[in-house]
């Protein structure tokens, strides 16, 4: 039995203002997994995916990444395991003005030191994996466009690119195909599947259940900040779907059929 | 009553207006030589006080910016340097710094960088605190320090507004140096200031219309320049 990658002992993360978000979640994650976590709004995705590296502080339990206690780490040493944990977002978080090339340049900055990052001086291995990253992504045209002028599915494009330029270990994706429509969305799964198959984990929030079973191996189910189910994709249907939700199923909880099927 | 304001003033002191009216005119263009070299005193003034300002301006914008800094002691005393920086007038900086340094254009300097400072410090960081948060968590989750997350998701997102205002305070200094010049502090203005001590009115003409025409071209060409930065 190999040791998880990612493992959240008991975590819970309470807000101030009383909302208690996560509620002791135990949840590990193997090298090479894709796992899916589903639930309603508020039902705390965003927040359990947030203290996987920590920009979400738990408020008790601990978060332990590749056999380090990531919640113990110190200031320096949280961010050098940022640096191996991609992130992409459902906004997408591109620095709007900015070319496909400085945003995706961006992705790194977290491994070089700071009067390096400060002074834009990347040397030539970080151009070679940025552009490396650009072509994954089949961008490379795009390289020197404006990151605004692009579509939703491209600039989760650039977003993927970012985390990808990290060489990272991990993906976290953060519901990033919500604000993308059918077709695209499937493209983008269909990318981050790419990425996992090279032995990246992954690890995402979605709303669109045709869209979990499709991609994801395993699925988590987030209720009331608490897992109330964790399986295999394909043993998931509408009924564990409904108890999961703890409601019956709507039309907009499927993303919808792919135009290039 | 109060400020002694009446239209009756204003009619029995027409005539003297008139009377002035004609000592200004016809212009004396002969002084037109002697010019160039303090309006360009004066523009120097406006340009060295701009761009120090602004370069001074940036370590002030970011500590008076919320999303940046987070420690509320650091912003809170940056804001406060802020409001006081913009409420003491800039002739009073250019009186006092006349005082302490001496007559000429290093008064002035001095007081147009400490008021460029404070227009332009207020306005980006006011600009800054708008910006979009998201490239921000983006860069905090790829490992990136505060220093990192300033120069790669913060400064692209503010640099046109920060340009804009620099250009815009320039345009502002140009004025406000001509008027420090009439206090002492070098340049055109206190060309102006001799010729109306020694009732030169014609010469002092001249040098209106010569600092109208700079200021109206100034001001042109830095709109363009605004619009195209944006």
């Amino acid at each position: 039995m190999t040791a998880p990658q990612i493992e959240l002992r008991g975590v819970e993360v309470h807000f101030p203002g009383g909302v208690q978000a996560l509620r002791g979640v135990d949840l590990s994650v193997l090298r090479g997994e894709f796992v899916a976590i589903v639930g309603l709004s508020g039902a705390g995705k965003s927040t359990l995916l947030r203290t996987v590296n920590r920009l979400v502080e738990p408020t008790a339990g601990s978060v332990w990444f590749e056999g380090e206690d990531l919640t113990a780490a110190a200031p320096a040493r949280l961010l050098e395991v940022r640096a191996q944990i991609g992130m992409i977002f459902q906004t997408f978080n591109l620095v709007r003005r900015s070319s496909v090339l400085r945003n995706v340049l961006a992705g790194r900055v977290g491994r070089m030191p700071t009067w390096r990052a400060l002074l834009g001086w990347f040397p030539r291995r970080d151009l070679e994996i940025v552009h490396g990253a650009l072509r994954k992504l089949d961008i490379q045209d795009k390289a020197f466009v404006r990151a605004d002028v692009l579509s939703g599915g491209q600039q989760q494009r650039v977003g993927i690119a970012r985390a990808l330029a990290q060489e990272p270990k991990v993906i976290l994706a953060d519901e990033p195909v919500a604000s993308l429509d059918p077709p695209t969305s499937h493209m983008v799964m269909r990318d981050l599947r790419r990425i996992n198959q090279e032995g990246i984990t992954v690890l995402i929030n979605l709303h669109f259940i045709d869209l979990a079973r499709e991609y994801a191996q395993r699925v988590v189910g987030l209720r009331d900040g608490q897992v109330v189910y964790d399986g295999p994709a394909g043993e998931v249907d509408d009924a564990t779907f409904e108890q999961i939700y703890g409601r019956a199923l709507k039309a907009d909880d499927f993303r919808g059929a792919d135009a290039e099927g | 009553m109060g400020i002694g304001a009446s239209p009756r003033v204003v009619w029995e002191g027409l005539p003297s207006f008139y009377k002035l009216m004609g000592d200004l005119f016809p212009p004396n263009w002969t002084v037109l030589p002697a010019l160039v070299q303090p309006a360009v005193q004066t523009l120097q003034m406006a340009l060295v006080g701009t761009t120090q300002g602004a370069l001074l301006s940036v370590p002030l914008i970011l500590l008076a910016s919320r999303n940046v800094t987070r420690q509320a002691w650091l912003y809170y005393g940056a804001r406060g340097i802020l409001n006081l920086l913009r409420t003491v007038p800039e002739l009073l900086y250019a009186a006092i710094l006349v005082a302490a340094v001496g007559i000429g254009p290093f008064a002035g300097i001095l007081a147009l960088t400490v008021f460029s400072v404070a227009i332009i410090a207020k306005l980006t960081s006011e600009s800054l605190e708008a910006i979009d948060p998201g490239p921000m968590e983006a860069l905090e989750a790829a490992g990136a320090n505060r220093l990192k997350m300033v120069r790669y998701a913060v400064v692209p997102q503010v640099l046109p507004a920060y340009l804009s205002y620099t250009l815009f305070v320039f345009e502002i200094n140009v004025r406000v140096s001509f008027v420090l010049g009439l206090v002492g502090a070098g340049g055109i203005g206190q060309l102006l200031l001799t010729a109306l001590n020694l009732f030169r009115y014609q010469s002092a003409t001249v040098i209106i219309l010569v600092t109208l025409a700079a200021v109206i071209t100034i001001d042109a060409i830095s709109v363009r320049v605004r619009q195209a930065i944006v």
